[in-house]
């Protein structure tokens, strides 16, 4: 028999006098860490598959249950950490690429953390957002660069087609088939409600969601899931999906037993076959590729939509949005290197990428210095953890922002980073029906509702305490941030001043 | 009148609602000293098979059998809710064979007992919707 | 002496301002207006004070008047050296000054009326105005102890750092005739030693004067950039100078829309207007969000032949206006008003976000 090398990560607590085996917990653990002794009249548990989901602690009536680090170390050593430790064990194991889910966790600075926002006093008053109007409406898309008038000299109102939000937050992509009809339910009655917009991901768009089409942004990744002309046509705008934040250079993952029913419909692809998204999308090799293909969106759609281009935030993320800024794209979403992602090569989401704080800031000032700013609208995600960072990011210079993990987690999620497992225990990552139930959309949708009402109030109070009652002036007011702890160099690319100048 | 209803869709087979209610039942504050080292006898139970579930309590008929089959008259429709009588109740179990939802069942000291709507608890207000975790018991008016 | 603009300081200041507007195009003297601004002395401490005043000039009307700061002869020749190369200059001269010890640290003021070399002009393919606006931009920004502080037609701005009675008595516009004046005091909450961020800013004919500080700035900052102005004073006045001159030289906007630009309505507001209003409103708020400017701020703008005086939406900032007869004033209190004219028929205080403009009656010409 081969060596177990894969320790258990956890343990599980139970209080034995608060327990009353009402086997909550039992019934609840999609991982089989739990079960009812009938000899020893107890409750027991098999810590070597738990992955600390929290949905037995939390259900857990008396609160009799806690998840606990393994206290089981290693001897320590500050350069071979027990994770990079097991990670090699378990290629010694299996020869295979380590998957990892959601978000880089890695200690990497967090610029948001380095960021403090200004308040106005004596010489400029604050405003009451309880008493004054305060403003959040925004829109995304491009400025027209010509004033034109009539006969009579009025000017002519023609725009070109914009996305109007009633909050500068909508939801990122995250795909049919990485998270479940549930979870999109949720997501899709938020953003109608909110006067927001959620995204499909590269998986294409169920039928029964046609009817929320005003507020979803339709993806066209490299795989093309799921592209066809209803499809196009039932969005409120598309978006290009060239690069993520979590997996820079990589396409999308989705493995062949997760592919069934649905799902597979949904995506235009045979049941049991991998959906593996290649990595370019084969008919884009260059910028004027790219171009092309934007066009050909609009021109399928009429130029009755805005045309988003989302980027990976990556080292010359500058030169490459002020391609896309000219290839005819309205709005350009940079995905920061923490963003979330349902499987990716766990080499690829830890090393690869750029802070969006700095991609944001880089690619803000290299637009005006081009003067070409005015030609896209910005949208920053990939790890905005607050409305504090949603006004970070404005203040920096973006026109709004995505929010992916943080959605996630109203819905329940615990960032117990197993989804490529597909047994999310809350009902978000996983197509098993048994475990999707868990995840009742009209709670689901009424938590995100609350979460993106209750940031929005917060950045209304931090936009008044700044003397600031709309929020187009806020974007890029970059002398309403101080840095703090920041080296010269990182001050000077995020174009912001020190705490105390 | 509002009711416990149950929707079968969300309805995850947790069985928190039996345990709900047998605490609010208990009279108790303190759900470990309510329940511990107890069999419970809750007046909601969860029934399933596979991957259905579904949780049966008294639906308060509006002409309820139970009421017409009780022999001693200790069943009986108050503010439209179907109560039972402890001191009345001879524990004949003719309404418990009546009952077409199996709604009721003996307690543990003898007379019968079902779902009252937490009426008389501490809880006020059903425990076991208060308590369920996805939303798939609601009390409310249809 | 901390300049403004220099390693990015940012001087915040309240302040006063006043203004006369004559709509029959007669020329008072510049005592009026010396004389309101001087009851507003405590709104200021002495750190920066100044006039614009329009029709000053008749005899070179046709001319751009350059008032220039030199900070010593270097600089002075470096900046003849350029201007020789762009403008045919028919007349320069010293400012002519009157000596005062409340006014120090004075350096080379020097006046030239001027006009493009005409076949620079042609070279560059512009129009008049354009060219100019880019070489008071570029000796701005690029000649070091040079500064071109007016340089419109017909008019000219007049500043300093002191009280503005004292700057206006410095400049002798007692002395000056104009059919339109504009004046400022500053109440820094820094010592600003330098000239040249005194207000009122101006480009061309366009002079701001402005009580107020927006929080908007750096929005508004590094979207008038992209244009190619640079805002080297870091002040409100100067930024909101720029926007004006980009919104309605460049874009062709009526000041009225500019107005709907700068202050624009809230979007409720917007929601009940009729249709076609409502349509304009949305639209320019749209194509120029970077241009709107929050923050309490009360402007009198002056131009050739007019004057427009606006307050932010949520008027944050005192302005009061007056009419006597074919006279309009303005000022940040009653009190500066009715010490030059006792009795106006009409006093009045606009709304948060309305552009209040007057223009020369047809007919009226600027020479009387």
């Amino acid at each position: 028999m081969p060596i177990n090398y894969i320790l258990p990560e956890f343990e599980v607590r139970r209080d034995y006098d608060r327990c009353i085996c009402c086997r909550v917990c039992e019934r609840q653990c999609a991982n089989l860490v739990h079960r009812y002794d009938e000899d020893a009249g107890k409750m027991l548990s098999d810590e070597s598959k738990c992955v600390d989901c929290q949905r037995c602690v939390t259900l857990c009536p008396t609160r009799a249950l806690k998840i606990l680090k393994n206290e089981n170390s290693f001897r320590e050593n500050g350069n071979w950490s027990a994770r990079t430790m097991t990670e090699i064990y378990r290629q010694a194991d299996t020869g295979g690429v380590l998957l990892s889910s959601m978000g880089n966790p890695s200690e990497m600075p967090v610029y948001w953390d380095r960021i403090l926002i200004n308040a106005s006093q004596v010489t400029n008053p604050s405003i009451d957002p309880l008493r004054e109007p305060m403003e959040t409406r925004t829109y995304l898309g491009a400025h027209p660069s010509e004033m034109r008038r009539d006969a009579e000299g009025r000017l002519i109102t023609s725009l070109p087609p914009h996305l109007e939000l009633d909050v500068p937050i909508m939801f990122s992509a995250m795909s049919y088939g990485s998270i479940s009809y549930n979870a999109h339910e949720s997501l899709a009655r938020a953003a109608a409600e909110l006067g927001t917009f959620y995204n499909t991901g590269e998986g294409g768009l169920h039928e029964d969601f046609y009817k929320y089409g005003p507020n979803t942004i339709v993806q066209v990744a490299s795989g093309r899931f799921g592209v066809h002309k209803a499809y196009l046509e039932a969005g409120a705008a598309i978006e290009i999906k060239m690069g993520q934040g979590a997996k820079p250079g990589i396409g999308g993952h989705l493995p062949g037993k997760k592919i069934v029913g649905d799902i597979s419909r949904t995506r235009m692809i045979p049941e049991g076959s991998d959906a593996i998204s290649p990595a370019p999308h084969h008919d884009i090799y260059s910028i004027e590729d790219l171009r092309q293909l934007v066009y050909s969106l609009k021109a399928a759609t009429e130029y009755k939509k805005p045309v988003i281009v989302k980027i990976a935030a990556v080292h010359n993320i500058a030169a490459i949005a002020s391609g896309v800024a000219r290839s005819g794209a309205d709005i350009i979403a940079i995905d920061g290197f923490r963003g979330g992602t349902g499987a990716a090569p766990s080499r690829i989401r830890d090393n690869v990428g750029i802070p969006i704080e700095l991609a944001l800031a880089a690619v803000d000032q290299r637009l005006r210095d081009e003067g070409i700013r005015d030609r896209v609208s910005l949208v920053a995600g990939g790890s905005i953890r607050s409305s504090a960072d949603a006004v970070k990011a404005i203040a920096l210079g973006a026109d709004a922002v995505y929010i992916g993990t943080a959605a996630l987690l109203a819905l329940g999620c615990h960032l117990c980073r197993s989804c490529h497992a597909g047994k999310c225990n809350w009902g978000i990552a996983t197509q098993e029906p048994e475990l999707a139930k868990r995840l009742n959309p009209d709670i689901g949708y009424a938590r995100l509702v609350n979460l993106v009402t209750a940031w929005n109030r917060e950045i209304k109070e931090m936009m008044g305490g700044m003397g600031i009652n709309s929020i187009e002036a806020l974007r890029g007011n970059r002398l309403m941030l101080r840095g703090v702890g920041l080296t010269e160099k990182e001050l000077e690319v995020l174009g912001i001043k020190h705490a105390g100048e | 009148m509002k009711r416990v209803y149950v929707n079968e869709k969300w309805c995850l087979g947790c069985h928190l609602c039996e345990y709900n209610c047998a605490f609010a039942e208990s009279g108790l504050s303190d759900m470990v000293k309510a329940l511990k080292g107890r069999a419970i006898r809750p007046r909601i139970r969860v029934e399933e098979r596979g991957n259905v579930h579904y949780a049966v309590s008294c639906r308060h008929c509006g002409d309820p059998v139970c009421v017409k089959g009780c022999l001693t008259g200790a069943l009986a429709v108050k503010d439209g809710a179907v109560t039972v009588d402890r001191k009345r109740c001879v524990g004949c179990l003719t309404c418990v064979a009546l009952c077409p939802y199996g709604a009721i069942s003996p307690s543990e000291d003898g007379p019968m007992q079902k779902c009252e709507l937490c009426l008389e608890t501490a809880a006020g207000t059903p425990a076991c919707a208060a308590g369920c975790p996805n939303g798939a018991i609601v009390y409310e008016e249809r | 002496m901390l300049r403004e603009g220099e390693n990015g300081n940012r001087i915040p200041s309240g302040c006063a301002i006043s203004g006369i507007f004559s709509r029959d195009g007669e020329r008072i003297s510049g005592e009026k207006v010396m004389r309101s601004i001087e009851l507003m002395h405590d709104r200021s401490n002495g750190l920066g004070g100044g006039f614009a005043g329009y029709g000053i000039y008749p005899e070179y009307r046709e001319l751009y008047a350059l008032h220039i700061f030199y900070n010593d002869r270097a600089a002075k020749d470096d900046c003849e050296k350029f201007l020789e190369e762009h403008f045919d200059i028919a007349d320069q001269a010293k400012m002519p000054v009157q000596r005062n010890p409340r006014i120090t640290d004075v350096p080379l003021i020097w006046r030239y009326f001027v006009e493009p070399l005409h076949t620079k002009l042609a070279e560059s393919q512009l129009d008049a105005d354009e060219y100019v606006a880019r070489c008071v931009i570029r000796v701005n920004s690029e000649l070091a102890g040079a500064y071109i502080f007016s340089s419109g037609k017909d008019m000219g701005v007049f500043k300093a750092v002191g009280f503005p009675e004292d700057v206006g008595r410095f400049y002798g516009l007692e002395g000056y005739s104009g059919y339109c004046w504009t004046a400022h005091g500053r109440y820094p909450t820094n010592t600003p030693g330098w000239w040249g961020g005194a207000h009122p800013f101006a480009l061309l004919d366009f002079s701001v004067v402005h009580n107020g500080e927006i929080s908007s700035y750096d929005a508004n900052r590094r979207t008038i950039e992209m244009y190619g102005y640079k805002c080297g004073l870091l002040t409100d006045t100067e930024v909101m100078t720029y926007i004006v001159d980009y919104l309605v030289r460049r874009k062709g906007l009526t000041l009225t829309e500019m107005a709907s630009v700068m202050a624009a309505p809230f979007w409720s507001t917007i929601e009940g207007m009729p249709e076609d209003e409502r349509e304009r409103h949305a639209y320019l708020r749209r194509v120029f969000p970077g241009l709107l400017v929050t923050g309490p701020f009360s402007i009198l703008l002056g131009f050739s032949g007019g004057i427009m005086a606006l307050n932010d939406r949520l008027k944050l900032r005192s302005l009061v206006a007056a009419e006597k007869g074919r006279t309009v004033y303005f000022a940040s209190e009653e009190s500066a008003i009715r010490v030059v004219e006792p009795s106006p028929d009409r006093v009045w205080s606009p709304g948060g976000g309305e552009p209040v403009i007057f223009t020369l009656d047809k007919g009226a010409s600027s020479c009387r």
